[in-house]
């Protein structure tokens, strides 16, 4: 991958990623969320992939469960240490300003009782805490080990998809799937999920030990509760307008960022430097317009919902007060009461927080279920035979094809190649000569007719057979981040060290090979930019060489590439070509003279086919390319 | 990220008004349990019911004024965050403009545009995050730590004891989770390479049938992803239960000796409640400032990449008094040229002289990295040279401003950059005040005019970014009328017929011949049949001229040009050509 693309990745990554630093928390309120088409469905599948570890799921929730209950019944209990506490005080007060015998034990604190409960409370939290790392600890395998698997289905997937899927859609599309999409969803098993319960269990168990404890200042904490709704979802609405316009203004500004450099020797070149900052101050200014509003917004639910958090706190701590002046409550109650009164927003506020967190990743979910379920490539037959020696037959049979059915490119396409002959391909760029490998790899189905190799139909012989048959060395030369030795090793699995020396040989990279400082071990960096693009066509050629194909498809294009490595290129190719059918996309004058049948392509159609001379007797499309590329020259002789 | 906070000056009296608003708020939360304590000890105790609800309105008043000290602070500190970001960007991307080549060479475009879009974003969003939450955590963590003590100074010890144990338990955790997560990040990316590769090579991968090979090269990378991430997140499991417990533990503590403190008369029952919140506010301020260390080194690792940036100088500026060249028209002359790239060990041109004048055409050949496009930045003074001159119009361009000296010269670059917005803007660009006939015309010399008629909306077609709705072709053609437009006294094509067939080739380039009749053209290219009707052609070879002539001399004294012309055409072509 160039550092290009993986910076755009990044960028990307970044934009999508709208969530804080630790994933699922803070700042993701009042942001516009993408919502799944299908959220039950799509939630129901995912939930498939867990029934593996169904057991472990099982321990995550009980524990979770147990963790938060025993967490939420601390301030309950240590409301009774408090109330005896205050009891035991108030006790000795009056008993100091009452009158009394002397002899009269004067009334204390209950030390053993308090001490008591406080142990039991220590044996709570501590079980509580265990059982929480125990659930994290849990889930984090859970969660990875789902996430493995979904990462390797889709990969598979991906191996099975036919090549139309890979050619109608952007390769950014695709990786922000396979990348982006899982990382959201990675981070929402990991802790969306348990939060989930234990925000839920929070909220639920407050509840009941609030009303236990006293139903009228349970009632005023639960008149907060609308009050909030209201806020919440009031500020929502308003910060995600902001935010779209923010979202906007940044998209703006960045495209016009990526322009200008991507263009700076044009900006240059053309002196436009001013009228370039001009835009961009422009851009800036109104991004800060709708930043600076969404970040307020978005901001002041924080303190609004703590606001109201604290006007049940007071309210609690007057009722609670009097009533305990009345008798009605003990002050331990109060104070445990406080405690759940500001337990209490916090789920709440959670708990609208994951709700767009996990319909963003229902989202993400279903667009990786949507690759998953894309359509595969047609089937093997049951009986699909492998040619053992092929000898490199070619038949196209009234070959009908069309990349979609209203655009036919081919129709009633028939030709007939004999082993060992060469067949030029012809034509304008863009012309489409890689439909022609396209349906020769079968990486695209004909329409109607048929394509025979040695006489047997393509679509009854194995893929993998069929491919291995051809061997391919295009422009846009692959090769992968691994060592030079691996790269040309891919032609054959299991190729000995000397095969793999005599393939470069014959392909004239040994010796440049040898120049480098890793020799055949160098590793090739990401974009393969430690050799040159020459010396690349090179290493490819000698992978062909290896895979020893009956059948060659070759892209005779030679722009950037100095003279030296070009002869060698040439002259490689040619011993590739030696004794093997040949299909060459041609670009020399010498090679389509010799071939034995010239195909010309124009706008993915072939619209002539023939030799050079009788095509140059047809005075046809061919006739005129072939005369246009000495118009130069006739100028030439103008000139002088 | 301090040495960014330069930027923040014009903020600096609203940053101290958000202090205090943040510290209004702080102890406005922080008041709260105090007064509850004075209702505990005053009204409850002592059965006041009174004082219980004029305190109780005290509280709701104090609230209040807290959460308005909060909307209006982060009121002040939304702008001052995003307005720091805006500058940040600002003085950026002026910097950036400023570059030349060079210092885009160095540290390549997709790396500027990174840091000026995503590190910029990053630190306004840290500062956001500091500005509204940050900056009370602190607040809070000091200012209950003296309204604890306040409390009562005998219990203090625990928090004295607690404290350091909880950063103590956070910083372990974060050195040894800090390097996991870089681990897994290299990780990710590995998976992440196997995949684009795969897709990148989905051809390859198929006509040699290794699907299987390149299933198992991912089920390697994201086995380790996985095993990995499980390691990181079993690590961070610990966290929360490590926090809960010391907070629960130190309100047990708290409980326990206050209450033997409470018995033996040296403090009040009130006391102990509202110690009891204050050591969980404080808590939970210290958790804040420890996310703060968390978020702080992404936002550093931006910071520096910003940095970085500005601290790079403009290599090539006007000199101060800038000379005008107006003398002659579309002169151009190298004088022994030297240059190298920066940092190269061997000059990428070295002792280049030649001269050029009006209504010639010098074509420029030579294979790759021989140093042709090279040669054709110089005039435009992209880079300066080592050693030599370059003239242009009989003055050096060090000497004249570089807007003077690119207004003279109409460049066609090698690889077609368009920008988005409608055809008619793209060729404008190379004039301003262009004329809609002088567009038009532009786009017919270029062979554009087809095409862009055949479109719905004609000259108004909107171009999307980076060309892509349309072809190579089209793109070069737009690229050499924006040059046209501009009826420079200098062209460079810089191999910009490339990606043109045979035929659109040939007559645009002729057309292109009566359009420059009086005007100075170079021309690089790898295509000979280009070439070869030039007045005057420059061989390159490793950065040397190898020979200097027009198409027949060359064929007769220079062997570089003939290797060439022979790899590209057959030998009975040239047979022909020398006949």
């Amino acid at each position: 991958m160039s550092e290009e693309n993986r910076e755009r990745q990044q960028r990307t990554a970044a934009m999508q990623q709208n969530r804080g630093p630790m994933g699922g928390g803070w700042g993701a309120m009042g942001r516009p969320v993408e919502k799944p088409k299908n959220f039950k469905g799509t939630a129901l599948r995912l939930t498939r992939y867990f029934l593996p570890q169904k057991f472990l799921l099982m321990v995550v929730f009980i524990t979770a469960i147990l963790g938060t209950v025993f967490n939420i019944v601390g301030p309950k209990i240590l409301g009774l240490a408090i109330t005896r506490l205050a009891d035991g005080l108030i006790a000795k007060i009056r008993f100091q300003f009452s009158p009394h015998p002397l002899t009269a034990v004067a009334p204390g604190i209950d030390f053993s009782y308090i001490g008591t409960i406080l142990l039991i409370l220590l044996g709570l939290y501590l079980i509580s805490s265990i059982f929480m790392y125990v659930q994290q600890f849990i889930m984090a395998g859970v969660a990875q080990r789902t996430m493995y698997r979904l990462r390797r289905e889709v990969d598979e997937k991906l191996s099975r998809l036919p090549l139309k899927y890979f050619d109608s859609r952007t390769h950014g599309e695709i990786m922000s799937r396979a990348v982006n999409d899982m990382d959201n969803l990675s981070t929402t098993l990991q802790q969306s999920i348990t939060q989930l319960i234990s925000s839920f269990v929070t909220l639920l168990g407050v509840i009941v030990l609030m009303v236990t404890i006293s139903p009228l200042l349970s009632l005023i904490v639960l008149l907060t509760l609308p009050l909030s709704l209201f806020v919440t979802m009031g500020i929502a609405k308003r910060s995600q307008n902001y935010f779209r316009r923010q979202q906007r203004a940044l998209g703006e500004l960045n495209g016009h960022v990526e322009e200008m450099y991507a263009g700076h020797k044009i900006v240059k070149a053309f002196g436009r430097e001013a009228q370039s900052v001009a835009e961009f101050t422009e851009r800036n200014e109104k991004l800060y317009e709708a930043s600076w509003r969404a970040q307020f917004v978005s901001g002041i639910i924080m303190p609004l919902m703590r606001f109201i958090g604290n006007i049940g706190y007071v309210f609690v701590a007057v009722v609670g007060g009097v009533m305990v002046t009345q008798g009605a409550i003990a002050i331990g109650d109060v104070t445990a009461f406080i405690q759940y009164a500001q337990q209490f927003t916090q789920p709440i506020t959670m708990l609208a927080n994951f709700a767009n967190v996990i319909q963003s990743s229902m989202a993400s979910a279903e667009r990786i279920f949507e690759l998953l379920d894309e359509q595969e490539e047609v089937p093997e037959t049951e009986d699909a035979t492998v040619i053992e020696h092929p000898d490199g037959a070619v038949r196209f049979e009234h070959v009908r094809f069309g990349y979609t059915e209203d655009n036919i490119l081919m129709e009633d396409m028939n030709i007939d190649v004999r082993p060992g002959q060469m067949i030029a391909i012809v034509g304008p760029t863009g012309a489409g000569k890689t439909t022609l490998v396209n349906l020769l790899m079968r990486f695209y189905e004909v329409n109607s007719g048929s394509i025979l190799v040695d006489g047997v139909d393509i679509t009854d012989i194995k893929r993998g057979n069929l491919r291995r048959t051809f061997g391919m060395v295009l422009q846009d030369t692959w090769l992968f981040n691994g060592t030079i030795r691996d790269n040309i090793a891919y032609g054959r699995e299991n190729a000995s060290e000397s095969e793999i020396i005599q393939a470069a040989k014959a392909a004239y990279a040994d010796h440049f090979i040898r120049t480098l400082p890793g020799s055949y071990s160098t590793v090739l960096n990401e974009d393969a930019t430690n050799i040159s693009s020459g010396q690349k066509q090179l290493l490819t050629i000698a992978r062909a060489f290896l895979a020893d194909p009956e059948i060659l498809i070759l892209d005779e294009a030679t722009s950037s590439v100095d003279t030296r490595t070009e002869m060698q290129i040439q002259t490689a190719m040619a011993e590739l070509m030696k004794g093997r059918t040949s299909f060459v996309i041609a670009h020399r004058l010498s090679t389509i003279r010799d071939a034995e049948l010239i195909l010309v392509m124009n706008h993915g159609t072939i619209i002539e086919k023939g030799t050079h001379q009788e095509l140059l007797a047809k005075n046809g499309f061919y006739a005129d390319l072939y005369n246009s590329q000495f118009t130069g020259r006739a100028l030439l002789e103008e000139a002088v | 990220m301090i040495r960014l906070m330069r930027f923040m000056k014009p903020y600096r009296w609203v940053l101290v008004l958000v202090v205090i608003l943040a510290a209004a708020q702080a102890l406005g939360n922080l008041y709260l349990p105090n007064l509850f304590a004075d209702i505990v000890n005053n009204g409850i105790v002592k059965g006041d019911t009174g004082y219980i609800w004029r305190l109780g309105g005290l509280m709701l008043l104090v609230t209040m004024g807290g959460t308005i000290a909060a909307v209006v602070g982060i009121f002040f500190s939304s702008r001052v965050a995003t307005g720091f970001g805006k500058i940040i960007r600002a003085k950026l991307f002026t910097r950036v403009e400023q570059f030349s080549l060079h210092e885009f060479d160095a540290v390549s475009t997709s790396s500027l545009i990174t840091r000026t879009t995503n590190d910029t974003t990053q630190v306004q969003q840290v500062t956001i995050v500091m500005l509204n939450m940050m900056i009370t955590a602190p607040i809070t963590l000091v200012a209950g730590i003296i309204l604890a003590l306040n409390q009562d100074v005998g219990l203090s010890w625990i928090l004295v004891v607690v404290i350091p144990i909880l950063v103590a338990a956070i910083v372990i955790l974060m050195l040894n989770a800090i390097p996991l997560f870089r681990a897994m990040q290299v990780k990710l990316d590995k998976l992440n390479l196997v995949l684009d590769e795969g897709l990148t090579g989905v051809r390859v991968v198929r006509a040699f049938d290794r699907q299987r090979y390149e299933e198992r090269r991912f089920d390697e990378a994201n086995l380790e992803l996985t095993n990995i991430a499980i390691r990181v997140n079993r690590m961070i499991a610990s966290l929360m239960p490590i926090m809960m417990l010391c907070l629960n533990l130190s309100s047990i503590a708290i409980l326990w000796f206050g209450a033997n403190r409470i018995n033996n008369g040296q403090m009040q029952l009130g006391a102990l409640i509202a110690f009891l919140q204050y050591a969980m506010q404080i808590l939970f301020a210290l958790l804040m400032v420890s996310m703060m260390f968390i978020m702080l080194p992404r936002a550093a690792a931006s910071a520096d990449r910003i940095n970085e940036v500005l601290d790079i100088l403009p290599e090539i500026n006007d000199p101060e008094q800038a000379k005008l060249a107006d003398e002659q028209r579309g002169y151009v002359e190298f004088q022994d040229v030297t240059f190298s790239y920066p940092g190269a060990e061997e000059p990428a041109l070295s002792n280049i002289s030649f001269s050029a004048r009006p209504g010639e055409v010098t074509a420029i050949i030579g294979g790759t990295g021989s140093g042709k496009s090279t040669l054709v930045s110089l005039v435009p003074r992209f880079y300066d040279i080592d050693s030599g001159r370059v003239l242009v119009d009989g003055v050096d361009v060090r000497e004249m401003s570089q807007e003077h000296l690119r207004a003279k010269i109409g460049l066609v670059p090698q690889k077609t950059v368009l920008f988005s917005g409608t055809i008619a803007e793209n060729i404008r660009y190379g004039k301003e005040d262009a004329t809609d006939e002088e567009i038009r015309y532009a786009a017919e010399v270029a062979q554009a005019s087809d095409f862009i008629l055949a479109m719905q909306n004609g000259f108004d077609s909107v171009i999307a970014q980076g060309g892509t709705n349309v072809s190579g072709g089209q793109k070069q053609r737009l690229s050499i009328a924006r040059a046209l437009v501009r009826r420079p006294e200098i062209y460079m094509f810089d191999d910009s017929f490339s990606a043109l067939d045979f035929k659109t080739d040939a007559r645009l380039r002729s057309a292109l011949r009566r359009e420059t009749r009086e005007s100075t053209v170079f021309i690089v290219s790898q295509r000979v049949s280009t070439v070869m009707d030039a007045d005057q052609i420059i061989v390159l070879e490793d950065g040397r001229i190898a020979g200097i002539g027009n198409h027949r001399e060359l064929m007769k004294t220079c062997e570089v040009y003939r290797d060439i012309v022979s790899s590209q055409l057959s030998t009975e072509e040239i047979a022909e050509e020398i006949a």
